[in-house]
């Protein structure tokens, strides 16, 4: 389509969720649309949420922007700033700015956000008089600072405290009049606000708590302000700081439906379908917001829609405030008051001004106000979005993430601002946090994705996306996009892991291009995320059915070893339980030889890793280690990975039931199964564990009396001991519960997600209400893994020592140079 | 996407069939290693089997529309253009393909660039 004819798109207005809008757009749809911007105020866009740090002279003005023209031209978009939009024509479809000049459109996109409230008394037209809305109101309270002393600031919100914040930075004396006892009555109970105030009088603040002002006095400017009460206050400059009101005047002259908001439906639609709007300005299910994760989310759905792919919809927002004041941590979310039916659990240390407190409901978090230390805000928020059951966690919840089960990154997170530039974050990757910093200030980065793609930090192993996310957060502060709710399960699609399974299963959906037809993919071919989830969901959904794609498949599972640092694999045959003959080593020593293997290790996991193989040598080997009786060991895969074991009563003077042959047994039930991820058990033969067992997937620990089973362990980037599961009496019961746990986990963990956090997730209780307390429920799951397990125990090894996919192994030969025979 | 100068001719490398769909084949060349890649429309493209990071072998990557994601550290290189895609930067040497009666000839470049 060349410019002419491609159909016109038209944003009103210049502002955050507007221009996200587009960029969300062009993400998907490039070329879609030939687009016209057209914004009031005479910048680009910028980033309005940093304002207080302008005015607290903390930033400028070039720092906060975050679409200069140049952005605009780069993508061929048309951007008129200064312009005032006065009109819309829907029925020649058009809008009109003040000079009378014209914009046709096909879809128009009002983001025309809010307007601050002025309160209705008398001398609030006086110069000196200013809301705290746009880069011009803070220019001229950056004037009057220079040239006066007394500030009065109306309203005791958020807005007006940062406002009052800068003001007191800019050297003026500040006095915040609020009309209720309390500050920021919509985001804090009393006891917080009241730790707040304390601390902003401490810093030369000054409160004047249920006063109305009732007129500004003065002649040609400001001079004071008088209340109800009768009492004045000298006042040269005076914020109006009481709230916004979404700016509707444009949409409701031109006929659409308004009430507070202009009214959207969930696809971001107002009532005339070609006009959408997003941002401020919006009312949607009853909700307007004034916080910026709210109009990301509404701003992908709108550019969904754009883009004509018709699949997402906007469900209306939980959403969570910080305060941009510094040195003042305050987090809070969610129903932060209570009621009769909710119960809350506090937190308070006054020697150290902390206050931490959590409404919760049903087992489960529905608010949170936290003061003083707010590192656990986005954990808490994100327990709150997902609904997560908390009776496992409650009794070290307050403490924070750092004190339950995952002996986490909470302390560090603590340490992380105060860190220099040069220390590393990602030890992966080599990234330091000046550079992180550095991209997210320089690339105008949001969220953990843009920094992951340009740093790689948290790319790798992700055990640093914690402190990753900490510096993106208080870098941008507000403007931070935590994640979504629903996380997608990657770019080609909006549903999530959870949907996508679900739609597979009830939806009897048998193969990828199938899932992607049906689901609406919007790439074609999928990519290297999404193809190996639906390959091994489709794998676990239809045993004996689905037939496996390879192509789908990351490398090491597709040749069945593991692909080493200079393109060679290691090869790992599988040793039961970890017990091994003189033939079996003599096999294996053998192969060695014979390859000229370069390197030969013992693992972790009690095995022999065979390192440095060539390609080409793969089926050869395999052909060999076959002959020995040996079967892949699935050292490369999101499998069943090893048995580790302690040699147990049959030699142990400690050991109290046999370890070994109960590993040898688990091994044999377990090993050739696709899991979620890897998968690795252990079995002890006395307390003693000394097969460590309790940082596993499974762990077994025989007691005298029998074996305790324990779950969810993980020794690797973040050691997790087990959550304790049951104990059970004989071998035969932990065959029976190995394969229930195994198959659970199989069926309702997400690609990718280790036991560990699918258990931090979901909680051990429920995994003991599916595996332990109901035993019709074991039954079946065990049931349904023995089933997968009747074909996934065929040997990978043995089939391509015979042949099967004999082109990954062999390299095409190049034939000699042809002549120029080919017409 | 720019013509590549070719040196010494067109060299055959087999059926198009002996390439898996989404899929890739190395082709051992005086040049080195060369991955030639048949996309799910057939197309068929090659490039040094090498990734501009750490040199990872793409011919072993997992193939989706144009690109290809290298195993190792998960790099996404254009099949087109050889240049990685995203923030990334790198470029790996492209070399002219051409198929003609189901039967694929590669053209290696004069100057892998």
């Amino acid at each position: 389509m060349n410019e002419t004819t491609k159909p016109r798109l038209v944003l009103v207005g210049n502002g955050m969720a507007g221009v996200r809008t587009l960029e969300e757009l062009l993400k998907v749809a490039p070329d879609r649309y030939a687009i016209t911007v057209i914004g009031a105020e005479p910048y680009g866009n910028y980033n309005r949420i940093l304002l207080s740090p302008v005015l607290a002279a903390e930033k400028t003005v070039d720092d906060i922007i975050l679409n200069a023209p140049a952005w605009y031209a780069e993508r061929g978009i048309t951007l008129r700033t200064g312009v005032e939009v006065t009109a819309i024509d829907r029925v020649k479809r058009r809008v009109v700015a003040a000079d009378g000049e014209a914009f046709p459109y096909d879809r128009l996109l009002l983001a025309t956000g809010s307007s601050p409230v002025m309160i209705p008394i008398p001398g609030n037209e006086l110069p000196g008089v200013v809301t705290f809305r746009d880069i011009h109101d803070v220019e001229r309270m950056l004037a009057a600072a220079r040239a006066h002393r007394h500030a009065v600031v109306i309203g005791g919100g958020l807005l007006g405290l940062e406002a009052a914040n800068g003001l007191l930075k800019q050297g003026m004396d500040v006095t915040v009049v609020h009309l209720l006892d309390s500050l920021m009555e919509k985001q804090l109970d009393a006891a917080a606000a009241g730790l707040l105030r304390r601390s902003l009088e401490e810093r030369g603040l000054k409160f004047l708590m249920g006063h109305q002002t009732a007129v500004i006095l003065g002649e040609d400017r400001a001079r004071a302000v008088r209340f109800t009460n009768g009492t004045e206050i000298p006042a040269d400059l005076v914020v109006m700081a009481v709230g916004i009101r979404p700016s509707t005047q444009l949409a409701k002259a031109a006929g659409l439906y308004c009430e507070r908001g202009v009214v959207v439906s969930d696809t971001m639609q107002t009532y005339d379908p070609r006009i959408y709007a997003v941002g401020e300005c919006v009312q949607h299910r009853g909700q307007s917001y004034g916080l910026v994760a709210p109009l990301w989310e509404q701003a992908r759905v709108c550019a969904n829609h754009l883009a004509e792919r018709g699949t997402s919809r906007y469900q209306g927002s939980v959403t969570s405030t910080k305060l941009k004041v510094t040195g003042i941590d305050l987090f809070s979310a969610g129903d932060f008051l209570g009621g009769p039916d909710t119960e809350e659990m506090v937190f308070q240390d006054a020697g150290r001004g902390i206050y931490k407190k959590l409404v919760i409901r049903e087992n489960r978090i529905r608010g949170a106000v936290l003061y003083g230390d707010t590192l656990d805000g986005s954990w808490y928020f994100q327990l709150m979005r997902d609904e997560t059951p908390i009776a496992d966690i409650r009794e070290n919840l307050l403490f924070g993430q750092a004190h339950v089960g995952d002996s986490g990154h909470g302390d560090e997170a603590a340490r992380v601002m105060a860190m220099p530039d040069s220390a590393e974050i990602c030890g992966c990757n080599g990234v330091c946090k000046g550079d992180i910093v550095r991209a997210i200030t320089e690339k105008k980065l949001f969220t953990l994705d843009d920094v992951r793609a340009h740093t790689k930090a948290s790319s790798s192993c992700g055990s640093c996306t914690g402190l990753v996310e900490t510096i993106l957060a208080s870098t941008v502060g507000e403007g931070y996009d935590a994640s979504p709710k629903k996380k997608p399960l990657c770019g080609c699609t909006d549903r999530t892991h959870d949907e996508v399974r679900r739609a597979i299963v009830e939806g009897g959906l048998k193969s990828i291009p199938e899932v992607m037809h049906a689901l609406e993919w919007q790439r074609a071919d999928g990519c290297q995320k999404c193809r190996p989830a639906l390959n091994y969901y489709l794998l676990c959904a239809w045993p004996g059915e689905y037939e496996d794609d390879g192509r789908s498949r990351y490398i090491n599972e597709r040749v069945h070893a593991n692909i080493q640092k200079d393109g060679s694999y290691s090869v790992v045959p599988r040793i039961f339980g970890g017990e091994t003959s003189p033939a079996q080593l003599r096999a294996i020593a053998e192969v060695a030889e014979k390859y000229a293997v370069p390197t030969v290790k013992v693992t972790g996991g009690q095995r022999i890793d065979l390192l440095g193989v060539k390609k080409e040598q793969l089926p050869l080997i395999w052909g060999d280690l076959s002959q020995a009786g040996f079967v892949s060991g699935h050292a490369y895969g999101k499998a069943v990975r090893t048995v580790k074991t302690c040699v147990g009563s049959e030699w142990c003077r400690f050991g109290t039931q046999d370890s070994t042959t109960m590993g040898i047994r688990m091994e044999e039930l377990t090993w050739g199964s696709w899991m979620p991820h890897k998968f690795k058990m252990a079995v002890s033969g006395c307390p003693r564990n000394c097969a460590e067992a309790t940082i596993k997937d499974l762990g077994v620990v025989a007691v005298d009396s029998g074996w305790e089973l324990h779950v969810g362990g993980n020794g690797g980037i973040k050691v997790r001991v087990t959550d304790f599961l049951c104990k059970v009496e004989t071998m035969e019961q932990v065959l029976e519960y190995t394969a229930a746990f195994c198959q659970l986990y199989r069926e309702e963990a997400r690609y990718l997600e280790r036991t560990a956090p699918w258990i931090e997730r979901v909680g051990v209780s429920y995994v003991r209400e599916r595996v332990v307390d109901d035993p019709e429920s074991r039954a079946a799951l065990a049931a349904r893994f023995t089933d997968s397990q009747r074909l996934a125990q065929q040997d990978p090894w043995k089939a391509r020592a015979e042949g099967a996919d004999a082109h990954e192994f062999i390299p095409l030969t190049a034939g000699e140079p042809a002549q120029e025979t080919h017409a | 996407m720019s013509a590549i100068a070719t040196t010494g001719g067109w060299i055959e490398v087999g059926a198009l069939d002996e390439i898996p769909r989404m899929g890739s084949r190395v082709v051992k060349t005086s040049r080195g290693d060369v991955a030639v890649f048949r996309t799910a429309l057939d197309e068929v493209f090659a490039l040094d089997d090498r990734c501009p990071h750490r040199g990872g072998p793409l011919s072993q990557g997992i193939l989706f529309d144009r690109r290809v994601a290298c195993p190792l550290h998960d790099w996404v290189i254009d099949l087109e253009t050889g240049k990685a895609t995203g923030p990334d930067d790198g470029c790996t040497g492209r070399h002219a393909v051409r198929v003609e009666h189901g039967v694929v000839f590669l053209g290696l470049a004069a100057d892998p660039a």
